[in-house]
Protein backbone atom coordinates (compact mmCIF):
# COMPACT_ATOMS: atom_id res chain seq x y z
CA UNK A 1 0.00 0.00 0.00
CA UNK A 2 1.05 3.95 -0.72
CA UNK A 3 1.95 5.10 2.26
CA UNK A 4 0.41 8.58 3.20
CA UNK A 5 2.13 11.37 4.75
CA UNK A 6 -0.27 13.43 6.36
CA UNK A 7 2.10 16.01 6.75
CA UNK A 8 2.29 16.32 3.40
CA UNK A 9 -1.04 17.04 1.95
CA UNK A 10 -1.97 20.14 1.52
CA UNK A 11 -5.42 21.88 0.19
CA UNK A 12 -6.02 24.55 -2.70
CA UNK A 13 -9.53 26.32 -3.33
CA UNK A 14 -10.32 25.83 -6.31
CA UNK A 15 -12.93 29.05 -6.51
CA UNK A 16 -11.64 31.02 -9.20
CA UNK A 17 -9.43 31.74 -12.78
CA UNK A 18 -6.78 32.64 -10.91
CA UNK A 19 -6.84 29.53 -8.29
CA UNK A 20 -6.71 27.09 -11.31
CA UNK A 21 -3.42 28.95 -12.28
CA UNK A 22 -2.43 28.51 -8.76
CA UNK A 23 -3.04 24.80 -9.31
CA UNK A 24 -0.81 24.65 -12.09
CA UNK A 25 1.99 25.82 -10.17
CA UNK A 26 1.39 23.89 -6.68
CA UNK A 27 1.40 20.68 -8.77
CA UNK A 28 4.33 21.38 -11.01
CA UNK A 29 6.58 22.48 -7.95
CA UNK A 30 5.41 19.14 -6.16
CA UNK A 31 6.59 17.08 -9.10
CA UNK A 32 9.76 19.08 -9.77
CA UNK A 33 10.70 18.07 -5.65
CA UNK A 34 9.67 14.54 -6.43
CA UNK A 35 12.19 14.72 -9.82
CA UNK A 36 9.72 13.92 -11.96
CA UNK A 37 11.01 14.21 -15.73
CA UNK A 38 9.68 17.26 -18.19
CA UNK A 39 7.23 15.23 -19.63
CA UNK A 40 5.41 13.45 -16.56
CA UNK A 41 5.60 17.00 -14.90
CA UNK A 42 4.15 18.96 -17.68
CA UNK A 43 1.74 15.52 -18.37
CA UNK A 44 0.47 15.85 -14.38
CA UNK A 45 -0.06 19.77 -14.55
CA UNK A 46 -1.93 19.31 -17.80
CA UNK A 47 -4.18 16.70 -16.16
CA UNK A 48 -4.84 19.05 -12.82
CA UNK A 49 -5.58 22.01 -15.23
CA UNK A 50 -8.63 19.88 -16.75
CA UNK A 51 -9.92 18.40 -13.26
CA UNK A 52 -9.51 21.22 -11.79
CA UNK A 53 -11.06 23.58 -14.26
CA UNK A 54 -14.22 20.99 -14.18
CA UNK A 55 -14.24 21.91 -10.33
CA UNK A 56 -14.49 25.20 -11.00
CA UNK A 57 -17.23 25.05 -14.01
CA UNK A 58 -19.29 21.96 -13.60
CA UNK A 59 -19.08 21.01 -9.63
CA UNK A 60 -19.62 25.22 -8.89
CA UNK A 61 -15.93 24.92 -7.31
CA UNK A 62 -14.39 22.38 -4.33
CA UNK A 63 -10.81 22.20 -3.53
CA UNK A 64 -7.37 19.87 -4.67
CA UNK A 65 -6.08 17.99 -1.93
CA UNK A 66 -2.28 16.98 -3.09
CA UNK A 67 -0.18 14.46 -1.46
CA UNK A 68 3.15 12.86 -1.97
CA UNK A 69 3.45 9.20 -1.70
CA UNK A 70 6.07 7.08 -0.38
CA UNK A 71 5.96 2.94 -2.75
CA UNK A 72 7.99 0.91 -2.10
CA UNK A 73 10.74 3.79 -2.55
CA UNK A 74 9.14 4.87 -5.27
CA UNK A 75 7.75 8.41 -4.97
CA UNK A 76 4.29 9.55 -6.35
CA UNK A 77 2.07 12.08 -6.26
CA UNK A 78 -1.55 11.90 -5.77
CA UNK A 79 -4.50 14.51 -6.46
CA UNK A 80 -7.94 14.47 -5.21
CA UNK A 81 -10.39 17.39 -7.20
CA UNK A 82 -13.50 17.22 -4.51
CA UNK A 83 -16.96 19.74 -5.19
CA UNK A 84 -19.98 18.78 -4.10
CA UNK A 85 -21.82 20.31 -7.40
CA UNK A 86 -24.39 18.30 -9.40
CA UNK A 87 -22.28 14.77 -9.60
CA UNK A 88 -22.21 13.28 -13.28
CA UNK A 89 -25.17 10.58 -13.36
CA UNK A 90 -23.56 8.47 -16.40
CA UNK A 91 -19.58 8.25 -15.44
CA UNK A 92 -19.50 6.15 -18.40
CA UNK A 93 -20.61 8.62 -20.59
CA UNK A 94 -18.96 11.64 -19.07
CA UNK A 95 -15.30 9.91 -19.68
CA UNK A 96 -16.21 9.31 -23.42
CA UNK A 97 -13.79 11.43 -26.04
CA UNK A 98 -15.96 14.35 -27.43
CA UNK A 99 -18.55 14.24 -25.00
CA UNK A 100 -19.71 17.24 -23.24
CA UNK A 101 -22.37 19.25 -21.74
CA UNK A 102 -21.09 22.43 -22.01
CA UNK A 103 -19.20 24.16 -24.66
CA UNK A 104 -16.11 22.21 -23.89
CA UNK A 105 -13.89 19.91 -26.49
CA UNK A 106 -15.00 16.64 -24.19
CA UNK A 107 -11.28 15.79 -23.70
CA UNK A 108 -10.75 16.76 -19.91
CA UNK A 109 -12.11 13.50 -18.24
CA UNK A 110 -10.67 11.26 -20.61
CA UNK A 111 -7.89 12.74 -21.47
CA UNK A 112 -6.50 13.36 -17.74
CA UNK A 113 -7.14 9.76 -17.46
CA UNK A 114 -4.67 9.15 -20.56
CA UNK A 115 -2.34 11.47 -18.42
CA UNK A 116 -1.80 9.67 -15.27
CA UNK A 117 -0.84 6.15 -14.01
CA UNK A 118 -3.81 6.19 -11.54
CA UNK A 119 -7.39 7.51 -12.33
CA UNK A 120 -10.61 7.04 -10.25
CA UNK A 121 -14.14 8.80 -9.91
CA UNK A 122 -16.41 8.89 -7.50
CA UNK A 123 -19.36 10.61 -7.83
CA UNK A 124 -23.19 10.86 -7.40
CA UNK A 125 -25.93 12.86 -8.63
CA UNK A 126 -26.81 15.09 -6.14
CA UNK A 127 -23.67 14.51 -4.26
CA UNK A 128 -20.59 15.84 -5.50
CA UNK A 129 -17.80 14.36 -7.76
CA UNK A 130 -14.51 13.40 -6.66
CA UNK A 131 -11.45 12.34 -9.00
CA UNK A 132 -8.10 11.07 -7.86
CA UNK A 133 -5.09 10.76 -10.03
CA UNK A 134 -2.03 9.04 -9.16
CA UNK A 135 1.52 9.79 -11.19
CA UNK A 136 4.33 7.90 -9.73
CA UNK A 137 7.92 9.21 -10.72
CA UNK A 138 9.58 7.69 -13.95
CA UNK A 139 10.99 4.17 -14.80
CA UNK A 140 14.11 4.38 -11.90
CA UNK A 141 14.07 0.78 -10.93
CA UNK A 142 12.93 0.71 -6.92
CA UNK A 143 16.54 -0.05 -5.93
CA UNK A 144 17.82 3.07 -6.68
CA UNK A 145 14.90 5.07 -5.89
CA UNK A 146 15.58 3.68 -2.32
CA UNK A 147 19.05 4.87 -2.10
CA UNK A 148 18.51 8.21 -3.09
CA UNK B 1 -1.98 33.83 -2.59
CA UNK B 2 -0.80 36.24 -3.87
CA UNK B 3 -1.07 36.22 -7.67
CA UNK B 4 -2.38 39.32 -9.12
CA UNK B 5 -4.11 39.30 -12.94
CA UNK B 6 -1.43 41.16 -14.86
CA UNK B 7 -1.73 44.37 -16.89
CA UNK B 8 -2.73 42.42 -20.19
CA UNK B 9 -0.56 44.42 -22.12
CA UNK B 10 2.34 43.48 -20.52
CA UNK B 11 1.26 39.71 -20.01
CA UNK B 12 0.81 39.40 -23.82
CA UNK B 13 2.71 41.96 -25.94
CA UNK B 14 1.02 42.06 -29.31
CA UNK B 15 4.00 43.48 -31.84
CA UNK B 16 3.13 44.31 -35.42
CA UNK B 17 5.47 43.29 -37.99
CA UNK B 18 4.50 44.27 -41.21
CA UNK B 19 1.33 43.38 -42.18
CA UNK B 20 2.11 40.12 -39.64
CA UNK B 21 1.15 39.89 -35.91
CA UNK B 22 3.51 38.80 -33.68
CA UNK B 23 1.65 36.89 -30.58
CA UNK B 24 4.21 36.47 -27.84
CA UNK B 25 2.53 34.12 -24.76
CA UNK B 26 4.73 33.90 -21.78
CA UNK B 27 4.10 31.53 -18.64
CA UNK B 28 0.90 31.36 -16.94
CA UNK B 29 -2.03 32.59 -19.20
CA UNK B 30 -5.50 33.15 -16.91
CA UNK B 31 -8.78 31.60 -18.42
CA UNK B 32 -10.27 34.85 -18.90
CA UNK B 33 -6.76 36.20 -20.18
CA UNK B 34 -6.85 34.07 -23.06
CA UNK B 35 -10.00 35.51 -24.08
CA UNK B 36 -9.14 38.90 -23.78
CA UNK B 37 -6.24 37.82 -26.27
CA UNK B 38 -8.44 36.11 -28.61
CA UNK B 39 -10.63 39.42 -28.47
CA UNK B 40 -7.75 41.97 -29.34
CA UNK B 41 -6.43 39.45 -32.24
CA UNK B 42 -9.57 39.49 -34.20
CA UNK B 43 -10.00 43.31 -33.67
CA UNK B 44 -6.30 44.22 -34.59
CA UNK B 45 -6.71 41.33 -37.61
CA UNK B 46 -10.32 42.81 -38.90
CA UNK B 47 -9.18 46.59 -38.55
CA UNK B 48 -5.61 46.46 -40.39
CA UNK B 49 -3.50 44.96 -43.22
CA UNK B 50 -2.59 42.29 -41.25
CA UNK B 51 -1.99 39.25 -43.45
CA UNK B 52 -0.65 36.78 -40.79
CA UNK B 53 -0.62 35.98 -37.38
CA UNK B 54 2.01 34.46 -35.41
CA UNK B 55 1.46 32.64 -32.17
CA UNK B 56 4.75 32.55 -29.60
CA UNK B 57 4.35 29.70 -27.42
CA UNK B 58 7.65 29.00 -26.37
CA UNK B 59 7.00 30.32 -23.30
CA UNK B 60 4.05 28.24 -22.16
CA UNK B 61 4.47 25.77 -19.95
CA UNK B 62 1.20 23.65 -20.47
CA UNK B 63 -1.56 24.00 -23.21
CA UNK B 64 -4.94 22.17 -22.09
CA UNK B 65 -8.26 21.84 -23.72
CA UNK B 66 -9.20 25.39 -22.85
CA UNK B 67 -6.12 27.03 -24.09
CA UNK B 68 -6.05 25.00 -27.22
CA UNK B 69 -9.65 25.86 -27.82
CA UNK B 70 -9.08 29.42 -27.53
CA UNK B 71 -5.85 29.12 -29.92
CA UNK B 72 -8.18 27.39 -32.26
CA UNK B 73 -10.40 29.90 -32.18
CA UNK B 74 -8.37 32.54 -32.81
CA UNK B 75 -6.67 30.81 -35.95
CA UNK B 76 -10.50 30.36 -37.31
CA UNK B 77 -11.52 34.12 -36.61
CA UNK B 78 -8.49 35.23 -38.53
CA UNK B 79 -8.67 32.94 -41.51
CA UNK B 80 -12.44 34.65 -41.68
CA UNK B 81 -10.65 38.06 -41.84
CA UNK B 82 -8.11 36.73 -44.87
CA UNK B 83 -4.98 35.94 -42.45
CA UNK B 84 -2.99 32.50 -41.80
CA UNK B 85 -2.05 31.88 -38.01
CA UNK B 86 1.03 30.19 -37.35
CA UNK B 87 1.50 28.42 -33.37
CA UNK B 88 5.06 29.11 -33.12
CA UNK B 89 7.73 27.20 -30.58
CA UNK B 90 5.57 24.48 -28.75
CA UNK B 91 7.72 22.86 -26.13
CA UNK B 92 8.41 18.96 -27.11
CA UNK B 93 7.19 18.36 -23.35
CA UNK B 94 3.67 20.22 -24.58
CA UNK B 95 3.46 18.45 -27.88
CA UNK B 96 4.08 15.13 -26.53
CA UNK B 97 1.03 16.04 -23.91
CA UNK B 98 -1.40 17.39 -26.26
CA UNK B 99 -1.43 14.43 -28.32
CA UNK B 100 -1.87 12.17 -25.46
CA UNK B 101 -4.51 14.78 -24.09
CA UNK B 102 -6.29 14.18 -27.51
CA UNK B 103 -5.77 17.48 -28.70
CA UNK B 104 -4.44 17.51 -31.99
CA UNK B 105 -5.41 20.78 -33.25
CA UNK B 106 -6.36 20.13 -36.66
CA UNK B 107 -6.01 23.36 -38.96
CA UNK B 108 -3.77 25.22 -37.19
CA UNK B 109 -0.42 25.48 -38.74
CA UNK B 110 3.03 24.82 -36.80
CA UNK B 111 6.47 25.86 -37.01
CA UNK B 112 9.50 25.43 -34.58
CA UNK B 113 9.98 28.73 -34.03
CA UNK B 114 9.09 32.63 -35.05
CA UNK B 115 11.73 32.31 -37.96
CA UNK B 116 10.78 29.50 -39.38
CA UNK B 117 6.62 31.19 -39.16
CA UNK B 118 8.07 34.30 -40.48
CA UNK B 119 9.19 32.58 -43.84
CA UNK B 120 6.03 30.33 -44.01
CA UNK B 121 4.26 33.48 -43.81
CA UNK B 122 6.69 35.33 -46.37
CA UNK B 123 5.26 32.25 -48.73
CA UNK B 124 2.03 32.65 -50.89
CA UNK B 125 -0.62 31.10 -49.81
CA UNK B 126 -0.44 26.95 -49.66
CA UNK B 127 -4.23 24.95 -48.21
CA UNK B 128 -1.74 23.46 -45.73
CA UNK B 129 1.63 25.73 -45.90
CA UNK B 130 3.63 22.34 -46.59
CA UNK B 131 7.10 22.68 -47.84
CA UNK B 132 8.62 24.46 -45.28
CA UNK B 133 9.89 23.26 -41.28
CA UNK B 134 6.66 22.48 -39.36
CA UNK B 135 5.33 19.98 -37.52
CA UNK B 136 1.91 18.73 -36.32
CA UNK B 137 0.49 19.99 -33.09
N1 LIG C 1 -16.82 17.92 -11.35
C1 LIG C 1 -17.87 17.70 -12.17
N2 LIG C 1 -19.15 17.82 -11.71
C2 LIG C 1 -20.21 17.60 -12.53
N3 LIG C 1 -20.10 17.23 -13.83
C3 LIG C 1 -18.86 17.10 -14.35
C4 LIG C 1 -17.68 17.31 -13.54
N4 LIG C 1 -16.60 17.07 -14.32
C5 LIG C 1 -17.07 16.74 -15.53
N5 LIG C 1 -18.43 16.75 -15.57
C6 LIG C 1 -19.29 16.39 -16.72
O1 LIG C 1 -18.56 15.57 -17.60
C7 LIG C 1 -18.53 16.16 -18.90
C8 LIG C 1 -17.22 15.84 -19.58
O2 LIG C 1 -16.17 16.50 -18.91
P1 LIG C 1 -14.80 16.79 -19.71
O3 LIG C 1 -13.87 17.53 -18.82
O4 LIG C 1 -14.34 15.51 -20.30
O5 LIG C 1 -15.29 17.70 -20.92
P2 LIG C 1 -15.70 19.26 -20.88
O6 LIG C 1 -15.29 19.88 -19.60
O7 LIG C 1 -17.16 19.33 -21.23
O8 LIG C 1 -14.84 19.85 -22.07
P3 LIG C 1 -13.24 20.14 -22.03
O9 LIG C 1 -12.71 19.65 -20.72
O10 LIG C 1 -12.66 19.39 -23.18
O11 LIG C 1 -13.10 21.61 -22.19
C9 LIG C 1 -18.77 17.63 -18.68
O12 LIG C 1 -19.32 18.26 -19.81
C10 LIG C 1 -19.74 17.61 -17.50
O13 LIG C 1 -21.06 17.36 -17.93
MG1 LIG D 1 -13.40 19.70 -18.78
Amino acid sequence: MAARDPAMTIRVPIRSDADLSWVRQQVRRRAAELAFGLVQQTKLVTAASELARNTLVYGGGGHMEITSLGHGGTDGLCLSFVDDGPGIRDVRLAMTDGYTTGDGLGLGLSGARRLVDEFTIDTEPGRGTAVTVITWAADLPVAERAVR
Amino acid sequence: MTASIPDRATAVPVLALGQTLLVSVQGELYDTLAEQLQHDITLRVADSEVSGVIIDISGVEIVDSYLGRVLAEIAAGARLMAARTVLAGMRPDVAITLVELGLTLPGLITALDVECALELLARPSAPNGSGLPERAA
